[in-house]
């Protein structure tokens, strides 16, 4: 490929030479962020384990940003996005990459001063670099969730979006969290000073191309070539199906140990419609309007598993608990 | 009740110092805000009498960085004037009786407003004499004042989307609020908000300044913050960067591309910015400079560099949020990003590439347009009829140049690029990158440009397409969108406009004039109709919305003809009353109008012309349709035989200059009618009781009426003081 071309011949910039240490290693990075966020009485969290997005989907995230329990939590999430795969071969560009996910319930008063304080951590002297808060507003369309916040760049690299949380699943948040999602590959790649995130060295003897490669060759393979678009609808469709008779099973009067009602379940199938959602998209098998449709549909489920876990939390099947006044 | 003149003067007054420090707020947002502050602290510091009105705009100062809103004022009075309160009660006669004794009116009326009924006092006043009680009222400390108002203006910025971040019983604001300062003549202002103690200490900046500065007002304020690494001034902040820039660009022998919507940006982008110079490998100028300029510009905010050839140069000059760069770091990573952006739109470029362009047509089926009106592949064949059928029409009327299979082709690869990973990733180089890829894959130049420009005219100042081919997909494209969308009811109201069509119908307008092209507007409407019918969505579009859409064309000619050319909207009636379907006829007939319109005999006549129309509309019966013929016979009158006489011979003088397309010259023959038309008027009944000769006479005019007014009708023009403004014209609908 022509870019590596460029990159072999490109002789004026030794980044290492320029005064880069030689940075963090993958796995030490996630374990300095990991032990930061735990010092800072986050509990350490392990990755969804179904096919997620983004890290906010994890329940971790999703779900206990509702209701006013304080939290506060910390995990790595591996998020697929079939769309943004390229065999291996894009040095930017994975269907699978790494994020960082912190979640700060109350939002703290000086949560910008936390997390710059976990970059000097991973050894970025924030005198030395620009690193600047610039407005992106984040919005997860299929979850019903959004929130005001920033892009966080260093050295006009998008490294961590940060962003207080405003409604999740549709529902007001009070508390407002913070949510900060650090895209692990990319930091990892600039604290090494190299330019393919191929080249990040994992560990000392072990590169992320030998760990992950296989999987971006064989996952954008299959999202971009092989996936069969009927039988994977067929699959969101009873992924969907299956999440609303759970949700349509809501009892309608009070109700005996209504902690055991599955709406976790339901919530891991709209999980599922969401990835697949992604890879008929990847598969170029939705057409625009289809594709708001489908949006929505998926979007419908996580409402409304927000709203029954409200009212799951309070005890009550009907009296929602209600998270502040509506807007 | 009414407050009446204040009394005792307190002399002292201070200065003040406001400032909302806050979690950076976005860039484009914060002049705005600023200049919303200080509108707002101005009413309520007027209000609360505490400045002066006529002095108000002198004394209070407002601007932002990206962490602060400030505000500096000067003059502020320390404490209220004390002033006099007058309320009037009953009339005298109700309060006092006959002996002069207060009634129970009084009494009441004096235990209401808190005095003795001795304290009441009269006033003589129009309607009488009135009981009235005067207080004095001492005025108020401004702290105290302030202390209430400065949480409500905090309040009233208005925010495009603001944010909780104490919970829904908190403040929204556009991001966190941090710390409040506010001082006035050095002391605090006893206030709080969003659960934060207004105080003195300020902040610099976040990593290189000190984090809890003394201020103690607005004279330290600019000062201790440049210390701490803060321009608290835009205008600090981009002479800063214009002269980096400059410095840059001077010692290296390069060119900037001006950019200053790019340099507003930085300016609120950074409290205290300094600009650095990166490189790229030159390998990467073999991509188009627009698409390396959309990276550099619109996604990492760089300014990009000419050589003094004015060729692209592998250079670019990042603003930065420190004052300087010693070991080269921040300069290491923002070269390290645009290789990898520069990376990606190789890419993009090859993959892309590796079919033809045309061959995108069919994935545009898979991409709607509009729900009801199907997918862009039926869209683009629909611009293909009507390419087609605007080249034939130019050249049918002369112009050689219209090239019919060029349109027809370039309008079948416009929207191909719609589909390709450049135009997914950059979407603002739609039609640029079909171009690039139209050109790079051989197609003619004339065709390649006419795609990289059919999205062309963007704006009203903004450049059309560069030739006719692009001229015809450019229109094929904006008279489909305007015709398709009205004809499902996808009509812009008010502030929404989802599909631009004000911005299409203006550009549609703004080609047919600049370009200067013969075409009928009702026919292109009425071929853009076809082109529905005919291909899907295969509707039938009526008659009426047909009127509809060339109204909405006309209307957003009259506003450029106004905002543009300083068209009065009368003269611009008149011209359109006369017909406006070849639209640069039309034009040239309103100039002919104004240059005209205020000569010595055309603005008298003009007048005529109007009481002609009255006369004509108050006898509608007394003519039979058609029958347009004056009796010779029945002419006895000298005037009106002189005026016959006159219209015959200033008709034929008028059409023969009308036929050269001479307006002007032919709306100076037709005001030399002025004489025959005052004298018909002055000796000449029409409405006299001879049914024959009456209606001899309203024919007389009416085919005065119908022969002087094809190049305009000059009954629409208004007294120049009755012209209407185009503002009434604008606040009117």
């Amino acid at each position: 490929m022509k870019t590596q071309v460029l990159r072999s011949k490109d002789k004026k910039f030794p980044a290492r030479a320029r005064g880069v240490s030689k940075g963090l290693t993958f796995q030490e990075l996630l374990l300095k962020l990991e032990e930061y966020w735990t010092r800072r009485d986050c509990i350490l969290q392990q990755p969804y384990d179904i096919e997620v997005g983004a890290g906010t989907m994890h329940p971790e995230t999703f779900l206990r940003v509702l209701g006013r329990e304080p939290y506060r939590v910390v995990y790595a999430q591996p998020s697929r996005r079939p769309a943004d795969g390229r065999y291996g071969e894009n040095p930017n560009r994975l269907y699978k990459h790494t994020q960082l996910q912190v979640i700060l319930k109350p939002a703290p008063d000086n949560a910008q001063s936390l997390y710059l304080e976990s970059l000097a951590t991973i050894g970025i002297n924030l005198k030395e670099h620009d690193v600047r808060f610039e407005e992106d507003n984040w919005e997860a369309p299929t979850l019903g969730a959004w929130g005001i916040g920033w892009q966080v760049l260093l050295d006009g690299l998008e490294i961590t979006q940060f962003t207080y949380f405003q409604q999740s699943g549709g529902q007001n948040l009070d508390p407002i969290s913070v949510e900060l999602t650090y895209g692990l590959d990319r930091i990892a790649a600039y604290l090494q000073g190299v330019d393919n995130v191929f080249d990040v060295r994992w560990s000392d003897t072990t590169s992320y191309r030998q760990v992950r490669l296989a999987e971006e060759q064989q996952l954008s393979a299959y999202s971009f070539d092989f996936a069969d678009a009927v039988s994977t609808r067929k699959q969101f469709e009873l992924n969907e199906a299956e999440a609303k008779r759970i949700l349509d099973a809501w009892p309608k009067s009070e109700a005996k140990m209504l902690e055991r009602f599955p709406l976790l379940a339901a919530y891991e199938l709209t999980l599922k419609c969401s990835h697949l959602f992604n890879l008929l998209d990847a598969r170029g098998a939705i057409s625009v309007t289809e594709r708001a449709a489908m949006i929505g549909r998926v979007r419908k489920l996580a409402v409304r598993v927000a709203e029954l876990w409200l009212r799951q939390r309070s005890g009550s099947h009907l009296a929602p608990e209600l998270v502040g006044s509506p807007r | 009740m009414s407050p009446r003149g204040k009394s005792i003067a307190s002399k002292l007054t201070g200065d003040f110092l406001f400032e909302i420090g806050c979690e950076e707020i976005p860039a484009g947002m914060i002049a705005k805000a600023a200049a919303e502050l200080k509108a707002i602290l101005t009413k309520h510091l007027s209000a609360a009498d505490l400045v002066d009105e006529p002095t108000v705009d002198g004394t209070i100062e407002a601007f932002g960085a990206p962490r602060r809103l400030a505000v500096i004022a000067s003059g502020i009075r320390l404490r209220q004037l004390d002033s006099t309160r007058e309320v009037t009660g009953p009339p005298k006669s109700v309060a006092f009786d006959n002996l002069g004794e207060p009634t129970r009116a009084a009494m009441s009326f004096a235990e209401k407003q808190g005095i003795p009924v001795s304290k009441l006092s009269i006033v003589t006043t129009p309607k009488g004499e009135y009981v009235v009680a005067k207080q004095i009222v001492i005025g108020k400390p401004a702290v105290e004042i302030l202390a209430e108002i400065l949480p409500r203006a905090i309040e009233e910025i208005s925010w495009p989307r603001s944010m909780y971040w104490l919970g829904a019983q908190g403040p929204r604001f556009i991001r966190p609020i941090r710390w409040i300062v506010a001082l006035l003549d050095g002391k605090s202002v006893p206030f709080s908000f969003a659960g934060l103690r207004a105080g003195s200490h300020t902040v610099g900046h976040r990593f290189l300044g000190k984090q809890n500065i003394p201020l103690d007002g607005p004279r330290d304020y600019e000062p201790k913050l440049k210390k701490n690494f803060v321009l608290c001034r835009p205008a600090a902040r981009s002479k800063k960067i214009e002269e980096e820039i400059r410095r840059l660009t001077g010692c290296n022998k390069l060119n900037v591309h001006d950019d200053a919507g790019l340099l507003n940006l930085v300016t609120y982008l950074n409290e205290y910015p300094s600009v650095i110079m990166g490189d790229f490998d030159p390998a990467f100028l073999s991509l188009p400079d627009e698409i390396l300029i959309t990276v550099m510009r619109g996604h990492q905010k760089y300014f990009g560099l000419e050589t003094r050839d004015g060729e692209l140069a592998p250079h670019f000059l990042a603003v930065i949020n420190l004052p300087s760069d010693p070991k080269g770091l921040v300069r290491a990573g923002h070269e390290r990003v645009l290789r990898a952006r520069f990376a990606d739109a190789q890419f993009f470029w090859e993959t892309d590439q590796k079919r033809k362009l045309g061959d995108y047509l069919p994935r545009l089926a898979a991409v709607t347009y509009e729900s009801r009106l199907g997918s862009y592949a039926d869209k683009v064949e629909r611009m293909r009829y009507l390419s087609r059928w605007l080249a034939e029409q130019w050249f049918s009327r002369g112009i050689s140049q219209a090239d019919v299979a060029g349109s027809d082709r370039a309008a079948e690869l416009a929207k191909c690029d719609l589909v390709t990973e450049m135009v997914h990733e950059f979407p603002e180089l739609q039609g640029i990158v079909g171009g690039l890829y139209a050109r790079a894959q051989g197609e003619p130049e004339e065709i390649a440009w006419a795609v990289y420009d059919h999205y062309k005219p963007l704006g009203l100042d903004e450049p059309l397409p560069r030739n006719l081919t692009g001229c015809a997909v450019s229109l094929a494209d904006k008279l489909d969108s305007l015709v398709a969308c009205f004809a499902v009811g996808a009509i812009p109201t008010g502030s929404s406009d989802p599909f631009a069509l004000r911005r299409a119908a203006l550009g549609v307008v703004k080609i047919i004039l600049e370009r200067k092209l013969p075409l009928s507007i009702s026919m292109a409407i009425s071929a853009a109709s076809k082109a529905l019918k005919m291909n899907a969505p295969k509707i039938d579009v009526t008659e009426a919305v047909q009127k509809q859409v060339l109204e909405f064309l006309l209307e957003r000619a009259r506003f450029m003809l106004t905002e543009k050319r300083g068209f009065a909207y009368d003269e611009i009636n008149a011209a359109f009353a006369a017909g406006a379907d070849d639209l640069v006829d039309a034009v040239e007939r309103v100039s002919a109008v104004k240059a005209i319109r205020n000569t010595k005999n055309f603005g008298p006549l003009a007048a005529s012309f109007k009481r002609i129309r009255n006369i004509l509309e108050k006898s509608a019966g007394t003519l039979d349709k058609g029958q347009l013929n004056v009796q010779h016979e029945l002419l006895w009158e000298p005037a009106e035989r002189e005026l016959y006489a006159a219209a015959q011979k200033i008709g034929e003088e008028a059409a023969r200059r009308k036929k050269a397309g001479k307006y002007r010259e032919a709306l100076e023959v037709i005001s030399e009618l002025r004489p025959a038309v005052d004298q018909f008027f002055d000796k000449v009944l029409v409405m006299v009781e001879d049914q024959a000769v009456r209606k001899n006479r309203v024919t007389l005019l009416a085919n005065l009426l119908k022969e002087f007014s094809t190049i305009a009708d000059f009954s629409q023009l208004g007294s120049e003081e009755l012209q209407e403004s185009p503002q009434q014209k604008r606040a009117g609908k």
